[in-house]
């Protein structure tokens, strides 16, 4: 934020002490990080946060409340001079401020005491603990609502027979109401007739109640749960290995994708998530793969099909190797040939053959049974695709310059293996991290820096994560306050500023999808971007004002119940330390339109 | 001679060079001789839609058999629209098929990007800078277009439908959003207390969010405004529309809107004389398994579309003739039909063109048909227009736009000459 009449909350804040960017002695000491003997012995100079360190939970409270910030600044007045002969753009950030920075950056926003906690905690053992969510008790209102959602807790073979057979019903009535009313079909696109009102009311209904239900999972989690930074990376990944609601039966796997390929993965290994992705039925489905087939492959019916090449381009283009990444058009073909046969369900004839071997007597009327007897015989209970041998190309293929032997399933493994290893790959999944926890047009000495700890832990996320949130780059108050929230992040973070939570989601799922980030719904595979050119537009800022007026006024409806004090919350938002002009903007509004204007306020766009 | 006559013979005698920029080629009969009351509507499918069965070359041999199941033909359930005899239009194009015949209708075909890119994201993004192969352009062909446009700005003089700000549309010059309903708005911003509260709260920002709420408030005024006034030409069809804009705007756009967008951008223009340039854009067209032919998926959502510019034509009413529409998508698909009866990506694509300046009922281009050996990579055409060069013709012949403009619009491309030649 820039205004020129009045000086923002951050140059006030600028500090005789300067943290990180020392050049020559060590490239990256925030002393918020370092535990005494680590600055004595210095050994491990660039880079204070070891894997260990974030390995073991720590959770303990070490430091009384005000001793972080004196330590950090007992420790700066060395550092600072270091820094002005190495980075002289570079701007410091006092502890207070730090601590609402990370909180900004890594949740969806700080509830009220969350500063106090962090004060509390210390920095480095909140970090620490973050990185290792399996550490926090979960929120067991979370718990209990994952619990509860049926969708997250049957089998992609199940949800998608439940979609069929919903699929069916539907088709059913439709010509029940065609025949009873004709002229429904009037103006009817082509290849379908408009549904009427009964279709509407019964069954238009349940299908969105299908969506919703995993909607309001996905934001009731952003906003309560305790484990903000796995919450955080999982809005991460599942953007970079988007899937959309909106494509057929992705409407019923969405959350089992994200619960089972992404979330339990946010933190792992990044060769981890390529896998579970690339064997998940909503993404197999999604990109098309479940019908990528060896030329001349024909179904039971005599249907020929074939080649699709739809998923293993954006494997590459988006997934890993980064549109630049060096590929080629021949690669694409090629890789999709590696691809052929990774598919959803094996077909009936697999199906039988494996349940005669089990003993088990099928017959007319229980293929849904056969069906789901067979995923639980498989690996992963049915949570993964299958790899139908019929339908694979074993031919020789080249991929990147790299000889693979028509093998089978494990030609699959070996290219997704060299994909992750790749220093595209590398760069790339840097690249977008760096964007998206530190500035829309990253430092590329962070870039590389993330790169490089990346191939050097073969794509350990928690190591560069950690790197990141040790890098001079993440702490130089430049950019603090300077991304824009993405429509679901300053919607989350409202809730949490305020208390909150919503009684009534259909409302809050509605705004998203004026705002223009529909919940599950990013129709293409590039997935919802979180830069500010993305999201920031007047038409957008004045919606947000009209839904901040609606929280803050306590007035909308769906709100579960009245926000909490205003000063509370005040001093939540960005630790309370706003511009002198929202400042004075507010104290002179009338005390109901108070709370409105603290969450429509530039600082509150900001994070 | 009037202008159409002018763009015809032009393009029937293809000696004359659109771009001759003598002044008196361009002396206009219709609308202010600034080109005030010229109108532009750009539309882009995002996804790829697959020309090659929008506007189908059913008379090339090969054509049939590269898509066997898909191919589009005239004993089909749904038969394909012939267009002249070698071309025909996909049957669900039928609302667009009285515009071909009164010659407002015309298509370039193998139209595309120098930049040989299958992937989505990079095509989009180049064909909204209008500098394919440069990520560096940040600014939009469309933003740099309304920055020098003569004409006064006014909040709503160029307005970009959805809920956010595509990159063909960013840049430093105003463009405001407007949603997908296009229709009067309810905000806290109407309630003059909380109004002048927020207005205290965002005054003297200067930077692009302060800039965004300035916006955002006459935008949002300057609809509430139009909307509200009298509309005779629409008497009839007023209560409907207002009853599907408030059903469309309690929520938000859903794709069932999608073919209402006709009526309510048309309903715009017609109301606010100052709109003089629309975006909108429309996904789902990346039509990789079942695409069908006639009938099926791409049928699906071309009906929609072509429904709404059918209305869009009809509810400009007298405005169709100072207006232009441009229908555009990233890239072509693939000439033969891959495994599953759908297409992968491609490279050129067909560009349509309606407007009372267009010269049409013809589909242009340097059309090579499609044998193996005219074909790009033995895969998808070759894109033997550039996108650049349709735009420009119609920026500089339709919008006026001077040569040193086109030069700001499409930094280094040179015009390479009219492409209205058949």
């Amino acid at each position: 934020m820039k205004r020129d009449s009045n000086p923002g909350s951050k140059q006030m804040f600028i500090a005789a002490m300067t943290l990180g960017l020392v050049g020559g002695l060590s490239p990256s000491l925030n002393p918020l990080f370092m535990a005494p003997a680590q600055a004595q012995a210095g050994a491990d100079g660039d880079r204070l946060v070891r894997p260990g360190d974030f390995g073991t939970p720590a959770v303990a409270v070490t430091t009384a409340p005000a001793a972080t910030g004196r330590r950090a600044h007992r420790r700066s007045a060395s550092v600072a001079d270091a820094s002005a002969a190495g980075n002289p753009t570079a701007r410091s950030m006092n502890s207070d401020q730090q601590i609402v920075h990370l909180l900004n950056r890594i949740t969806f926003g700080a509830r009220p005491g969350d500063v106090e906690r962090v004060k509390q905690q210390g920095i480095r053992n909140y970090i620490a603990a973050q990185l290792n969510p399996e550490s926090i008790p979960e929120s067991p209102e979370v718990l209990s609502k994952v619990q509860n959602t049926h969708l997250l807790n049957v089998s992609s073979m199940q949800a998608i027979a439940e979609f069929r057979q919903f699929q069916k019903e539907r088709k059913q009535l439709k010509q029940q109401e065609l025949a009873a009313n004709p002229d429904t079909n009037q103006g009817a696109n082509q290849g379908g007739g408009k549904p009427g009102k009964q279709f509407k009311d019964q069954l238009g209904d349940s299908k969105k109640r299908m969506g919703q239900e995993l909607m309001e999972v996905r934001l009731l989690r952003a906003i309560d749960s305790n484990r903000q930074l796995q919450e955080v990376m999982t809005d991460f990944w599942y953007n970079h290995f988007n899937i959309s609601i909106d494509k057929g039966f992705d409407h019923v796997l969405v959350g089992a994708y994200e619960e089972q390929a992404i979330r339990p993965f946010a933190l792992g290994k990044f060769r981890d998530l390529v896998g579970a992705t690339c064997h998940h039925p909503a993404m197999l489905f999604y990109l098309d793969n479940w019908q990528n087939s060896k030329p001349g492959t024909t179904d039971r019916k005599g249907k020929e099909s074939g080649i699709n090449e739809n998923y293993a381009r954006e494997l590459m283009e988006l997934h890993t190797l980064g549109v630049d990444g060096g590929y080629t058009q021949k690669d694409v073909q090629e890789l999709a040939r590696v691809l052929t046969g990774l598919g959803i369900t094996p077909d009936r004839r697999q199906i039988g053959e494996g349940l005669r071997r089990a003993g088990f007597q099928g017959g007319r009327g229980r293929q849904a049974e056969m069906q789901e007897r067979f995923a639980q015989s498989l690996p992963g209970d049915g949570k993964w695709g299958f790899f139908n041998s019929n339908k694979h190309d074993f031919g020789e293929k080249v991929v990147l310059g790299q000889r693979i032997a028509g093998t089978g399933e494990q030609e699959i493994e070996q290219c997704l293996d060299m994909l992750c290893r790749h220093p595209s790959t590398a760069h790339h999944i840097a690249f977008q991290l760096a964007q998206y926890f530190v500035a829309d047009t990253p430092p590329p000495a962070l870039v590389d820096k993330l790169a490089a700890k990346f191939t050097a832990t073969d794509g350990d996320i928690k190591a560069v994560m950690a790197t990141l949130l040790d890098s001079p780059e993440f702490w130089d108050g430049r950019y603090k306050d300077d991304k824009f929230k993405s429509p679901f992040r300053y919607t989350v973070s409202i809730f949490r500023a305020t208390g909150t939570e919503p009684r009534d989601f259909q409302p809050v799922i509605g705004f998203l999808r004026l705002q223009g980030q529909p919940l599950y719904g990013c129709l293409t595979p590039d997935g919802y971007k979180n830069t500010q050119s993305a999201w920031l537009n007047p038409d957008a800022l004045i919606n947000r004002i009209n839904f901040a007026t609606g929280v803050g006024s306590g007035k909308a409806k769906f709100l579960a119940g009245a926000p909490l004090d205003f000063n509370q919350i005040r001093d939540t938002v960005n630790g309370g330390m706003l511009s002198p002009h929202t400042e004075s903007v507010i104290s002179k509004a009338p005390p109901p339109l108070k709370l409105s204007l603290l969450m429509g306020s530039p600082e509150f766009m900001h994070y | 001679m009037n202008r159409r006559d002018f763009l015809k013979i032009a393009a029937a005698s293809s000696m004359v060079n659109l771009f001759g920029f003598h002044p008196g080629a361009l002396a206009f009969n219709t609308g202010k001789p600034d080109g005030t009351s010229k109108k532009l509507i750009v539309i882009l499918l995002r996804g790829g839609v697959d020309g090659l069965n929008v506007v189908a070359p059913y008379g090339d041999n090969r054509y049939s058999s590269l898509r066997p199941s898909i191919a589009l033909s005239k004993s089909e359930k749904a038969p394909l629209l012939d267009l002249d005899g070698y071309f025909g239009l996909h049957p669900a194009m039928a609302p667009l098929i009285s515009c071909w015949q009164n010659k407002t209708l015309a298509f370039v075909h193998d139209c595309g990007s120098p930049d040989p890119t299958r992937s989505h994201f990079d095509a989009q993004d180049y064909m909204e800078s209008g500098v394919p192969g440069q990520k560096s352009v940040s600014t939009g062909w469309i933003n740099r277009l309304v920055g020098q446009m003569p004409t006064k700005h006014t909040p709503l003089q160029a307005i970009s439908v959805g809920p956010v700000l595509p990159r063909i549309c960013s840049g430093p010059t105003t463009i405001a959003t407007v949603s997908r309903a296009i229709a009067k708005n309810k905000s806290v911003m109407d309630r003059p207390m909380i109004a002048s509260s927020f207005e205290d709260l965002y005054s003297g920002l200067n930077d692009d969010v302060g800039r965004a709420f300035a916006e955002g408030v006459a935008a949002h005024t300057a609809i509430n405004e139009v909307m509200d006034s009298p509309d005779a030409s629409m008497s009839g069809k007023n209560d409907e529309m207002s009853r599907e804009q408030k059903v469309a705007n309690a929520g938000a756009p859903t794709p069932k809107a999608y073919n209402k967008f006709g009526m309510q951008l048309s309903n715009l223009f017609r109301k606010d004389p100052t709109v003089q340039v629309a975006f909108a854009d429309f996904g789902g067209w990346d039509t990789h398994i079942r695409q069908g032919a006639g009938q099926g998926q791409l049928a699906q959502h071309l009906a929609p579309l072509a429904q709404g510019l059918g209305d869009l034509v009809t509810g400009l009413g007298p405005l169709y003739k100072d207006t232009t529409i441009l229908v555009m998508s990233e890239f072509g698909r693939t000439a033969k039909e891959n495994g599953n009866g759908g297409t992968d990506h491609g490279h050129g694509n067909v560009m349509w063109l309606l407007g009372g300046d267009i010269p049409g009922g013809k589909v242009y281009g340097k059309w090579g048909g499609l044998a193996s050996s005219a074909l790009h990579e033995d895969r998808d055409l070759p894109a033997s227009t550039d996108f650049r060069t349709v735009i420009s013709a119609v920026l500089g012949e339709h919008m006026n736009v001077s040569k040193a403009g086109l030069n700001t619009i499409f930094p280094g491309f040179s015009y390479p000459g009219n492409p209205f030649v058949s």
